[in-house]
């Protein structure tokens, strides 16, 4: 019935149609309610069920658990900054689900309205990268960004990164992490610091008031390292208690919205891999590359920089380190698109975030820039791994012409 | 020699309708036949009959503008009934209807003479059946191949049984091996599996080929035994024209009677049907197409490489297999990205139900929209050649000359990608952009 009513109003959407100036909307909302009737022309008489859309819902579904953690977690946190003698788990979900639900309407709507304008400019289909964008963004900002300021960022990086290099497919760094970029150089102030990632206000009646006067401190575990001097180092919550590891795997730590719980993480991952949309290789090679570094420089600790203090492990468990490994340096687009390339991609992204994190007091977490430089690299490792292909090839012709003369 | 390989990458599909081996073998009356040029790349026609000319079964129909002595030869005595044109007056298909005279033209044949073997495949009209690399074209006279590979398998969905469709006889085999190995400076490879029954004799090298598909195309059979390198040519060929040319040798006529499958989902009883190359479509599957009220999309050939003929269709090149499957354009799927359906034919994991289905009857529908290459890898896991698949198609696109050769152009045929294309997630158009720059790069160095 449903079907019959798009078949209905098609007609207006099409060249010269009332409404054409929505075509690339309505195909989009279209071909998102049903599969696409368009049979094969050229080539092949049967495709492959797997299309863009199902890879981007897989990749969201993998994001979820981190999303709904996430709103755990910015309850926990205000109810546990302000004091609250009691936590109900429904009215933590429902204070974070309504702190994130502004930030989410705002990065999709910037982004998904950017989207269709182009689409409809460009007279082709809408794309569905930004269905994965706009989730990552909200995830990997602190919870109290303020929403212009995520406007204004998602606006650049869907401009500037994506569009003027063709769209979905086509750009060179992760639009999600240059959002986040953007917003750490441009607005430093609102994104680091302690106040950032705590939601401090009731929402709706609930949650309450976190007074940062009283002693409280919203650092996250690795801006407490940061600016650690001397003594030993003790990472506390909020109030002031230790955090145990255990507490950091689960992800009940002061963070950006959607990277503090490294199990939800995994439970992504593993979603991902087992539905093969993210490659193994790179987030294998992350994770080694990271331990690597990280145990590299626990054993050169020094005072000087005291992130190395940290156990490889820890560098795992706080800050976007597993974020990053798992749904940021995977992204196919902008990763290494060889087979061997992954492996050195990877490898490198995740020595040169804890080289960020450890080595440069001025920046906590490295994880963010570790892939956009990555991001910028990756085509110089393909380029090397094309070379030996083709070198093998030059080779092969070489030693057949030798043998013949 | 004996020699195996074994290839990893690759993907066998698995389809509703496979033909059974077992099921009698059909002969259905056929009275016209259409030869189709489209069908050998590189071949630019001129018409040798007109219409009303009676012609006899191997007569030549067509010969080559560049190189007159290739051939097409009539499958069977009758009149030329048709010349149909297109744009430009460009050649799409010559008709002839068999008439009752069974005049065959007989060649002499001196089997120990290389210049007489290839006199006679090239006005004997197999000459056209075999392919080249590069380009992927009609052999060109002119150029003596380094190698020569021959499948004795099709590893396609739903494909034949080549040794079925060939028939063919020790002494046939032998004779056109012979024949072969007396046009090339170098070997002629067969490669079979590992259940071949005939015994393949002295020069030729035997070489079993394990793996799932491609791993019956020869272009992939020669790119894991010896790869083209720039400035080398190669002949492909398969089993049925091999054994033509035996029986061509031996006997002095071509034969162009085949044994075609009848296969896919929508056919009612699956089977082997004897028919003649180029036959029409229409007598070979009338009363065999189920009747379910949906549209059909009868494929001369497999579903991967295969024309879509239609009902009022002849047989393509290679004449062995009909396929018919659903056509889809009258199927709606609700979200059908949210899908858990298990009846999703995929070789992703995308759709964890699909593991428990054993056969599949997808429809032609491409199932989703086009995009630009976004996920990476994915054609490396269907394509067992050394061959870097996603830059090798962007060097095309870029129309780069230098970079399309330094990636291996010269090594591939569209029919090498069509698993790429199927898998492919962002549905482009693999096998033509393949075509395209093999022409292109033919174009511009001819």
């Amino acid at each position: 019935m449903l079907n019959k009513f798009i078949d209905r109003l098609r007609p207006q959407f099409e060249e010269g149609g009332k409404y054409h100036a929505f075509h690339s909307v309505f195909d989009g909302f279209a071909t998102f309610l049903y599969t696409p009737r368009t049979t094969a022309t050229s080539g092949v008489h049967i495709h492959d069920s797997i299309d863009s859309k199902r890879v981007m819902i897989i990749v969201v579904l993998s994001l979820l658990p981190c999303l709904l953690f996430g709103m755990y977690n910015t309850g926990y946190q205000n109810y546990l900054g302000s004091g609250a003698s009691s936590m109900p788990f429904w009215s933590l979900m429902a204070y974070g689900f309504l702190a994130v639900l502004p930030r989410l309407i705002v990065t999709y709507a910037v982004g998904l309205g950017i989207e269709f304008v182009v689409a409809q400019w460009r007279k082709e289909e809408i794309q569905e990268g930004f269905l994965v964008t706009g989730i990552l963004i909200p995830l990997i900002c602190p919870i109290e960004t303020p929403l212009w300021m995520i406007a204004v960022a998602t606006a650049f990086s869907v401009i500037f990164v994506k569009e003027v290099f063709g769209g979905t497919g086509y750009n060179i760094f992760n639009v999600a992490l240059v959002t986040r970029a953007f917003l750490f150089f441009a607005y430093p102030a609102s994104m680091s610091g302690d106040r950032a990632f705590i939601s401090a206000q009731p929402i709706c009646g609930l949650g309450g008031t976190v007074n940062f006067a009283d002693g409280i401190s919203g650092a996250t575990p690795l801006g407490q390292v940061a600016t650690h001097t001397g003594g030993a180092l003790q990472i506390t919550n909020i109030v002031g208690d230790p955090v145990s590891s255990w507490d950091a795997f689960l992800g009940l730590i002061p963070g950006s919205f959607g990277e503090t719980s490294t199990l939800c993480i995994i439970i992504g991952a593993i979603i991902l891999m087992a539905a093969g949309i993210a490659n193994w290789r790179i987030i294998l090679s992350v994770i080694a590359g990271g331990l690597l570094m990280g145990w590299i420089a626990n054993i050169f600790a020094t005072p000087t920089y005291p992130a190395s203090y940290l156990s490889p492990l820890d560098h795992l468990l706080f800050g976007g380190f597993a974020f990053a490994a798992v749904f940021m340096a995977t992204d196919p687009v902008t990763a290494a698109r060889t087979g061997t390339g992954k492996y050195i991609y990877g490898a490198l992204v995740g020595i040169i975030a804890i080289l960020i994190r450890v080595y440069n007091n001025g920046y906590p977490e490295g994880a963010m820039l570790a892939v956009l430089l990555m991001n910028a690299l990756a085509p110089l490792i393909d380029y090397c791994v094309v070379q030996s292909n083709i070198n093998r090839r030059l080779r092969r012709a070489g030693a057949t012409k030798s043998t013949e003369s | 020699m004996d020699n195996t390989i074994k290839l990893k990458r690759g993907l066998d599909l698995s389809l509703a309708g496979g033909a059974d081996s077992d099921a009698p073998v059909r002969t259905p009356a056929i009275n016209k036949v259409s030869v189709n040029p489209d069908d050998f790349p590189g071949f630019q026609p001129r018409m040798l009959v007109k219409e009303g000319d009676s012609v006899s079964a191997g007569a030549p129909l067509m010969c080559c503008k560049r190189h007159p002595e290739v051939t097409l030869c009539s499958p069977a005595a009758g009149t030329v009934t048709a010349i149909v044109r297109g744009e430009r007056r460009k050649i799409l298909r010559v008709e002839v209807t068999i008439g009752n005279s069974n005049d065959t033209i007989r060649h002499t044949i001196d089997s120990s003479s290389a210049q007489s073997i290839r006199t006679t495949l090239l006005a004997g009209g197999l000459w056209a059946y075999m392919r080249q690399r590069p380009y992927d074209i009609v052999p060109s006279p002119e150029v003596t191949p380094r190698d020569i590979f021959i499948t004795a398998f099709d590893s396609a969905p739903l494909a034949p049984d080549l040794m079925t469709v060939a028939g063919g006889t020790q002494a046939e085999l032998d004779a056109a091996l012979k024949a072969l190995a007396m046009l090339t400076t170098g070997k002629v490879y067969l490669s079979t599996r590992s259940d071949f029954r005939l015994n393949v004799c002295e020069p030729a090298v035997h070489v079993t080929v394990d793996g799932p598909h491609p791993a019956g195309n020869p272009g992939i059979q020669a790119a894991n035994i010896a790869p083209v390198n720039k400035g080398e040519t190669i002949w492909t060929l398969d089993i049925v024209t091999l054994m033509r040319i035996g029986r061509l040798i031996l006997t002095g006529t071509a034969d162009y009677a085949t044994t075609i499958a009848l296969t896919g989902s929508e056919v009612i009883t699956p089977c082997y049907i004897r028919a003649i190359d180029c036959a029409q479509i229409k007598p070979l599957v009338s009363g065999d197409i189920k009747d379910d009220h949906r549209h059909h999309r009868i494929i001369s050939g497999n579903v991967l490489t295969g024309s879509n003929v239609g009902i009022d269709g002849f047989l393509r090149y290679p004449y062995r297999q009909i396929t018919v499957i659903p056509e889809g354009d009258d199927v709606d799927e609700f979200m059908g990205w949210a899908s858990m359906s298990p009846s999703k034919l995929t070789a992703s994991r995308a759709f964890p139900l699909s593991a428990l289905r054993r056969r599949f009857a997808p429809d032609a529908r491409i199932l989703g929209g086009r995009r630009a290459m976004i996920m990476s890898g994915v054609y490396d896991k269907v394509l067992p050649m050394d061959i870097l698949p996603e830059y090798l198609l962007k060097a095309i696109q870029a129309r780069d000359i230098d970079r399309m050769e330094q990636l291996g152009i010269y090594e591939v045929a569209p029919e090498d990608f069509a698993l790429c294309e199927f898998v492919d997630p962002s549905k482009i158009e693999v096998q033509r952009i393949v075509r395209e720059g093999l022409d292109y790069l033919r174009k511009e160095l001819e």
